[in-house]
């Protein structure tokens, strides 16, 4: 794989002294999903309006395919689609024309078969000659997307696509994001869902006040800083834990019928088999023991509020 | 150049007039027509021809030149400044086009719109006074120029408004009274003599003046500076759109 997007110390100041981007630097491999996690005001949407030549960058420099944002935005901005957080769309306008205009914009000539395409793809043909304020707002999102594909990107930009969106069509729409990247599409996508990023993201970025805290692999970063938590149901419910099971550091849960234990998987030992030597020894008898590993959720909120802290 | 984009801009804008060509024909089909009712029969009627033309038939290229002017501007600013309001504007922002062409885009279709009531004013016009045009290529020429120039300010207002308010404060407060007091309805020269050097300072004085010289040859101002007065306010709106293009004042943080 290759560098699509390449972004080096990017930086962003507003009139008002606000630094929404503190110096970003990132990779972005062609064909990838990257998830770009971020609480409110991190700076995901700066990031990728920046990119997309929404707003100027302060300094910094940014290449989509090799070519600068700045200096050569033409070839840039051909190879970029973007899906913005905000529903933004000419009401009166019919779908398709909408479609059509999105594709002008970009330099490219009527292709009627492809806008045929693309709205078959996002189940919109039947709707192409209605009226956007006739939409609902799934389908509303749906012709953002439709637009911002018209041109055939390289790279789409998908700024908090299921925002506000039921979860049916949160899952369509992760569908249609895997097909994207099925036909060599590279993905990056803001998302307040950590299960959106867990669901569809090969990498995942952390972004909090304008700085990047970490990129990594989906799968290795769950790895390397998740914990798992192995919960240990009783065949007789306890009143307190056992003094031999105290320094295990357990929690008991409801009426004392089971205790969690949490570990790290990348410690040299788990202790997970002096635990149960140690439940045998106190004399209880197990019903059922099943793990659970931590979700991005809560790797989430460790990064973050250390990050505060 | 980007010219698909700029076509597809022109289109789309165009597509807006077509949805709603009956009211963009009908409406000043009849705005004429009431004009010619009142003042062009009730009241003409009572005012003597001016330099051997009817007041019916003087006052056409003013009316023309009044609806032109505004339609012009509300087209442009409405133009782009609904992109602004609705959001969509990021996808103009987004694209691999340049200012120029999103001008050239938006402008043209102000344009041709505000040239399409201008001819069906005239069109009207026919029905109610004889009309003579002397110099139809300086007719058109100054209809077409007015359209863009206009359309150029239009544009200009729809970058620098922020609300609907302001949308409407430049057409009310500045370019209605300079057309009505531009020798719209009337020949400066029937002014006291202090009112016609102060009306010489109204740059609309020169449009009307040298639009009704394309058709009568009756000029209160010498055709060149009529050339010269419409040339410059070109000129001026383009310097002004060049330096929001240098800038990206109001457009891009």
């Amino acid at each position: 794989m290759s560098t699509i997007l390449s972004i080096k110390d990017l930086r962003k100041s507003y009139a008002d002294g606000f630094e929404a981007l503190k110096g970003v630097t990132l990779d972005i491999e062609e064909g990838e999903i990257l998830a770009l996690l971020g609480p409110n005001g991190a700076g995901k949407t700066t990031m990728i309006s920046t990119i997309c030549g929404i707003t100027m960058p302060t300094s910094g420099q940014v290449t989509v395919g090799g070519h600068d944002i700045l200096n050569d935005y033409r070839a840039a901005r051909r190879m970029i689609g973007l899906v913005p957080q905000e529903i933004a769309l000419e009401p009166f306008e019919k779908v398709i024309n909408t479609v059509r205009l999105s594709r002008g914009l970009f330099g490219l000539g009527r292709d009627d078969a492809r806008i045929e395409d693309i709205l078959r793809k996002l189940s919109l043909w039947d709707k192409r000659r209605n009226a956007v304020k006739e939409l609902s707002g799934g389908m509303k999102r749906r012709v953002l997307i439709a637009k911002a594909l018209a041109h055939e990107p390289r790279i789409l930009f998908l700024d908090e696509p299921t925002a506000g969106v039921d979860v049916e069509l949160r899952k369509d729409m992760w569908e249609i994001v895997r097909e994207l990247k099925a036909n060599g599409v590279t993905i990056i996508l803001t998302t307040h869902y950590i299960e959106e990023a867990e669901a569809i993201a090969d990498r995942v970025g952390v972004i909090n006040s304008g700085e990047l805290l970490l990129v990594e692999d989906k799968d290795s970063l769950m790895a390397q800083m998740g914990k798992k938590h192995i919960e240990v149901m009783l065949a007789e419910p306890v009143d307190a834990i056992p003094e031999v099971l105290r320094h295990y550091d357990l929690t008991l849960n409801g009426a004392g019928e089971s205790f969690v234990y949490s570990y790290d998987i990348h410690g040299e030992r788990t202790g997970i088999t002096s635990l149960l030597n140690d439940v045998a020894k106190a004399g209880l008898v197990l019903r059922d023991v099943q793990t659970r590993q931590s979700s991005l959720e809560e790797i989430f909120v460790n990064l973050v509020s250390g990050e505060q802290a | 150049m980007n010219w698909a984009a700029v076509v597809a801009i022109y289109r789309f804008e165009m597509a807006r007039f077509f949805r709603t060509l009956a009211q963009s024909f009908f409406s000043p089909v009849l705005s004429t027509s009431l004009y010619f009712i009142v003042f062009g029969t009730a009241i003409g009627s009572r005012i003597e021809t001016i330099e051997g033309v009817s007041y019916g038939a003087f006052i056409v290229p003013g009316l023309v030149m009044l609806s032109v002017v505004t339609l012009s501007i509300s087209n442009a600013s409405f133009g782009i400044y609904f992109p602004k309001f609705l959001g969509t504007i990021y996808e103009l922002l987004s694209a691999p086009i340049n200012f120029l062409e999103v001008v050239i885009g938006y402008v043209g279709a102000a344009a041709t719109k505000a040239l399409f009531v201008g001819l069906v004013i005239l069109a009207t016009a026919t029905f109610f006074v004889d009309i003579r045009i002397e110099h139809p290529f300086a007719m058109a020429a100054f209809l077409i120029l007015t359209c863009l120039s206009f359309s150029l300010l239009g544009f200009i207002v729809g970058i620098w408004a922020s609300n609907f308010e302001q949308m409407s404060l430049i057409p009310q407060l500045v370019i209605t009274p300079l057309i009505f007091l531009g020798g719209t309805f009337y020949s400066i020269t029937m002014l006291p003599p202090i009112w016609q050097t102060i009306t010489l300072f109204n740059p609309v004085v020169y449009l009307v003046s040298g639009f009704r010289w394309s058709f009568y040859g009756l000029a209160d101002v010498p055709i060149f500076f009529s050339l010269l007065a419409i040339a410059a306010f070109t000129g001026i709106c383009l310097a002004i759109i060049w330096w929001i293009f240098k800038t990206g004042w109001r457009i891009r943080s």
